[in-house]
């Protein structure tokens, strides 16, 4: 049996039958292997996956400093999304993002309907804090009882005379976190991106796309860009702002760094507004040198060229003594990685960078083109639940539609750049890798016992779960609070975190030497002490009996 | 930090702004953690799951184990009765449990779920226990969801036989592992046998081995919970956590309670342990007396750094009291006093601290169903010299420079502090440690070069 069968082994049929095209082993010829994704998790199937709400308020919305985002339901939702995903925000004015917003619903509320507390807290809001746009989002509850929040929100323009967008983005919708980015997509599109000024283009300018600035991995991203001389017009949306989205269709390129959560803007700005968009990576020092050249191809500009290969050079320099140091910490180990969106590829370079082969990755809530590459969208079955997720279309903006290239001249480039293309994954990985969708807890114990990484990246659920089997785990969500990853400081950020784990002196001191060295001796029967007699106070648990 | 405050008082009446609560499910999912074998059961959204469970592990760093019945669009429709068939089957043949602890979510509360209807459908393995409790996240805070998910144990399982089993039963409140320990050490000196529910000590502060165990050595027996009801009597600590469940417990099997605030300061402590002392007839021994006594000596050795000191206090609505209480005990001054849980009852329990302690109420701004903005609208406008409270204090702490000590849920940004209690004289004198330091460590950042006391 091999890794995978083994772990899938002691599932139930019907459990057996549902994960086993979940999880596939790198073959020899990739680009014929197909895996289950984007569908329902089992009930009662440990799942690290989160809801619709998390991917549209948590993900893309939440990172926007200069909206008040209201949250319309009971507290928690808000609450649990308050400052808890490290996208860094710069404001002088100050930011939203350190602040939560909730209409705290009540049963009352639940039983009468929400609408006029909702209105009232959107009052509130406006009256207390001025802010540039509103924004709200719904949570269980309010799709059930019917609460019309985008009636609401059309209300708040026309009263308030602001920006106001609503997503009804019910925990309950899709499959995980991704069906909320595709509805924060499609609010973004259809109500800010092109509604700034119309100015001019501005000459190799871009906006970074799929980047949350977790960690300051947006901002890092940013310096490289603007020393090589690219313009950023909009973020989205770490440290992003409603404002600077307003202007993103001024853009004359689209770099996609999360193609999980925002490749829908990518596509429909690319028909509204003819942006071209490339896949990049900035994690990893490689894969940040191959992005930087894809992203001067793309603009085919000699000068900028030039500047790329100098500040690649001055980068890889800065960092060159760092880089051999953990090279040789690092190399030899293994590592497997489980993520959201992107992750679970982008630091297979950053690892390799470093000598780790990746020996598991798996998503959370990917689709298929995320592990097997966009050439198989056309083939991907809408099923019951992307089907309740809306997909909107775009027409071309006649006032602002711009093409860059011709379409023979985007084909020429798609031979050397991802021109509007992801491989995904499954390509990347070397033949025995094993690939998992919607990996689970019994999943992760059983393949961490099965492939033995030296290193597990996952989230705060998995960590102190290999953490106590003994393996080296770090978050790679939050990054343990540390970062940033991306770049070229960022990949020695990272190589440094990583043989910190690994070498960090607590682990010598997992095992006590009593329980590997005797520590009985001999003795008279007389001079060992009488153990104090126990009271039912200091009788052992049930539970310590039985477990005996 | 927080700079789009604005200053001056404004009345809210549905905008809730920084919350000093959460909701239900995660109460009761702390509190089914506490039940050895037990596996907390989130019969919902999973996005709860996932945000419940990362926020324990945020606050313990440990892992914090549930399942879900991970509904969607359909489910919601339709009930989630098969989602929960399917989801118990799988949890007793992948993590095979001794119970499985379901608790609701807003979204099945809403569309009414009967799940005493749907467990009686389930088919339970042999020996196995499925429990429920209704947490809709619409009502209270997640205090009530913990002593739900109590009264819930208390309700499927404790049963009275013919026979006292000779044990108090305590009820600990919402508080850490570490204070649950100080609890069983303080009733193991006593030498008064009790039955501590929930225990989360053992579960979410376990030791590192290099093997993750998912039942963890800790946790109430699940004979004990059943035991409970062969118990001389509850002491119910927390009189706004722990009543319900010795209601409860009461109602089913008629043992009496006696209701105390969580034993955090002195008097706390004190009533505790007479209240022990008196249900077993045992004398209060003087380990636990010199405890008192090195508490009492510090708090004279150190008092004129503290007496008059203004204080900020928030958080839960049982700690906050002790909190308080410990405060006043030290002659610190209670300006704010807000939990973000509703119930006036907190505001009177307050209220009757203050007066006790001769503090004139008018003086003090006590609320319950308060949030965090407040609380720094209200220190904006009459600063303060300290402020007691959970993690989300620092930011307040920050934009107006004032010295945080952290207590209570959730503590998000610090390591070890499940580890350490604040009830009894240990807890006290700990609390104190933090108290004097942050204030004496103010004192010497902000002191001229001249001040600067090498010995204070």
């Amino acid at each position: 049996m091999d890794a995978k069968d083994k772990v899938l082994d002691k599932y139930s049929a019907k459990v057996y039958k549902n994960r086993k095209a979940h999880i596939l082993e790198v073959g020899q010829a990739p680009e014929e292997q197909e895996i289950a994704a984007n569908t329902r998790s089992i009930p009662g199937i440990m799942t690290n996956r989160g809801c619709c709400y998390a991917g549209c308020k948590g993900v893309v919305i939440g990172p926007l400093k200069d909206t008040l985002t209201i949250v319309h339901g009971p507290i928690g939702c808000s609450y649990y999304a308050w400052g808890t995903r490290r996208n860094k925000a710069r404001a002088d004015e100050g930011s939203f993002t350190q602040y939560c917003f909730s209409t705290d619903l009540q049963e009352t509320d639940i039983v009468f309907g929400g609408e006029k507390k909702l209105r009232q807290a959107i009052k509130e809001g406006l009256e207390l804090f001025k802010p540039r746009a509103l924004m709200i989002c719904s949570t269980c509850p309010v799709g059930l009882i019917g609460d019309d929040i985008h009636a609401v929100a059309s209300e708040t323009e026309a009263e308030y005379g602001i920006p106001c967008i609503a997503f009804s983005c019910e925990g309950y919708k899709g499959v995980s976190q991704s069906a909320g980015h595709h509805i924060a997509n499609n609010g973004i599109m259809r109500k800010v991106i092109g509604t700034g000024d119309k100015i001019p283009r501005v000459k190799h300018s871009v906006n970074l796309l799929g980047e949350y600035n977790i960690g300051g991995d947006g901002w890092e991203t940013e310096r490289l860009l603007k020393r090589v001389g690219y313009d950023v017009i909009a973020v989205l949306t770490g440290d992003g702002s409603y404002e600077d989205l307003t202007k993103a269709d001024r853009a004359e390129l689209n770099l996609v760094q999360c193609h999980r959560s925002i490749n829908y803007i990518a596509e429909m700005m690319k028909t509204k507004f003819g942006t071209d968009w490339v896949k990049v990576n900035f994690i990893g020092i490689d894969a940040s040198i191959q992005s930087l050249r894809d992203v001067a191809e793309y603009f085919g500009d000699e000068e900028l060229k030039k500047r790329t290969e100098e500040v690649i050079e001055d980068e890889l320099a800065e960092i060159a003594e760092e880089r051999d140091y953990y090279r040789e910490k690092l190399t030899g180990k293994t590592a497997a990685l489980y993520v959201g969106g992107s992750r679970s590829h982008h630091y297979q370079y950053l690892l390799k960078d470093f000598g780790v082969k990746t020996v598991l990755a798996g998503h959370e809530f990917a689709h298929r083109d995320d592990y097997e590459g966009r050439r198989v969208i056309p083939d991907i079955k809408e099923d019951a639940d992307s089907k309740n997720i809306e997909s909107i279309t775009v027409e071309p903006d006649k006032e602002r539609y711009e093409d860059k290239y011709t379409e023979a001249e985007r084909e020429k480039l798609r031979k050397v750049i991802p021109l509007e293309d992801y491989k995904g994954i499954i390509p990347d990985m070397e033949a025995g890798g094993v690939v998992v969708d919607d990996l689970n807890h019994y999943e992760t114990e059983a393949f961490l016992a099965e492939l033995k990484p030296d290193i597990f990246l996952s989230g705060v659920k998995d960590k102190y779960i290999l953490q106590k089997s003994g393996a080296v785990s770090r978050q790679l969500h939050s990054y343990d609070y540390s970062g940033p990853y991306a770049g070229f400081r960022g990949a020695i950020n990272f190589a440094r975190d990583i043989a910190m784990g690994i070498y960090a002196p607590a682990w010598k001191y997992v095992t006590p030497p009593w329980k590997t060295e005797p520590v009985l001796q001999a003795a008279f029967v007389n001079d060992t002490p009488e153990p104090e007699t126990a009271d039912a106070a200091d009788a052992p648990k049930e539970s310590e009996v039985t477990n005996a | 930090m927080l700079d789009l405050t604005p200053k001056g008082e404004y009345e809210r009446t549905a905008l809730r702004i920084n919350p000093c609560k959460t909701c239900q499910p995660v109460g009761a999912m702390y509190a089914a953690l506490g039940v050895h074998g037990c596996m907390p059961y989130s019969h919902g959204s999973q996005g709860c799951a996932s945000y419940h469970r990362t926020f324990l592990s945020r606050h313990f760093k440990e892992p914090a184990i549930a399942a879900t019945s991970s509904f969607t669009e359909g489910a919601s429709v339709f009930g989630g009765g098969s989602n929960l068939r399917t989801g118990a089957r799988n949890v007793f043949d992948v993590y095979n449990p001794e119970i499985i602890a379901v608790h609701t979510t807003c979204l099945s509360e809403t569309i009414g779920d009967d799940m005493n209807a749907y467990i009686q459908d389930l088919d339970i393995p042999e020996g196995k226990h499925v429990i429920h409790t209704n947490t809709p996240s619409y009502v209270g805070s997640h205090i009530n969801g913990y002593f739900n998910m109590m009264s819930g144990f208390i309700r499927y399982l404790s049963a009275k036989s013919e026979i006292h089993n000779g044990r108090v039963a305590v009820f600990p409140g919402f508080v850490n592992p570490g204070d649950m320990r100080e609890i069983r050490r303080m009733a193991k000196a006593m030498k008064t046998p009790i039955t501590l529910f929930p225990d989360t000590s053992g579960v979410m502060d376990a030791p590192m081995t290099g093997h993750f165990a998912m039942y963890p050595q800790g946790g109430t027996p699940l004979g004990d919970v059943i035991g409970l009801g062969d118990c001389m009597k509850t002491i119910a600590l927390g009189e706004l956590t722990s009543e319900e469940p010795a209601i409860e417990l009461e109602r089913k099997c008629g043992v009496d309670y006696d209701l105390l605030p969580l034993p955090i300061g002195i008097d706390a402590t004190d009533r505790f342990l007479m209240t022990l002392a008196k249900s077993f007839n045992r004398d209060v021994p003087y380990e636990l007396e010199e405890e008192r006594g090195q508490l009492v000596d510090v708090m004279l050795d150190a008092h004129f750094y503290l007496v008059g000191k203004r204080v900020a206090i928030f958080g839960d609505p049982d700690t906050v009291i002790g909190l308080t209480a410990f405060a006043l005990e030290l002659g610190l001054v209670p300006a704010y006093v807000l939990t973000g849980t509703p119930g006036e009852r907190f505001d009177r329990r307050v209220k009757k601290l203050l007066a006790a302690a001769g503090v004139d109420e008018e003086t003090v701004r006590v609320k319950s169903s308060g949030d965090l903005f407040e609380l720094h609208q209200w220190m904006m406008d009459a600063p303060v010299d300290l402020m007691i409270g959970t993690s989300y204090g620092k930011q307040i702490a920050k934009a107006l420079d004032v010295p945080f000590v952290r207590a209570g849920f959730p503590i998000l940004d610090r390591y070890a502090h499940p580890y350490f209690p604040i009830v009894g004289y240990r807890g006290a004198l700990r609390l104190f440690e933090q108290i004097a330091n942050a204030v004496m460590d103010r004192q010497d950042r902000d002191c001229a070069d001249e001040d600067l006391e090498v010995v204070m």
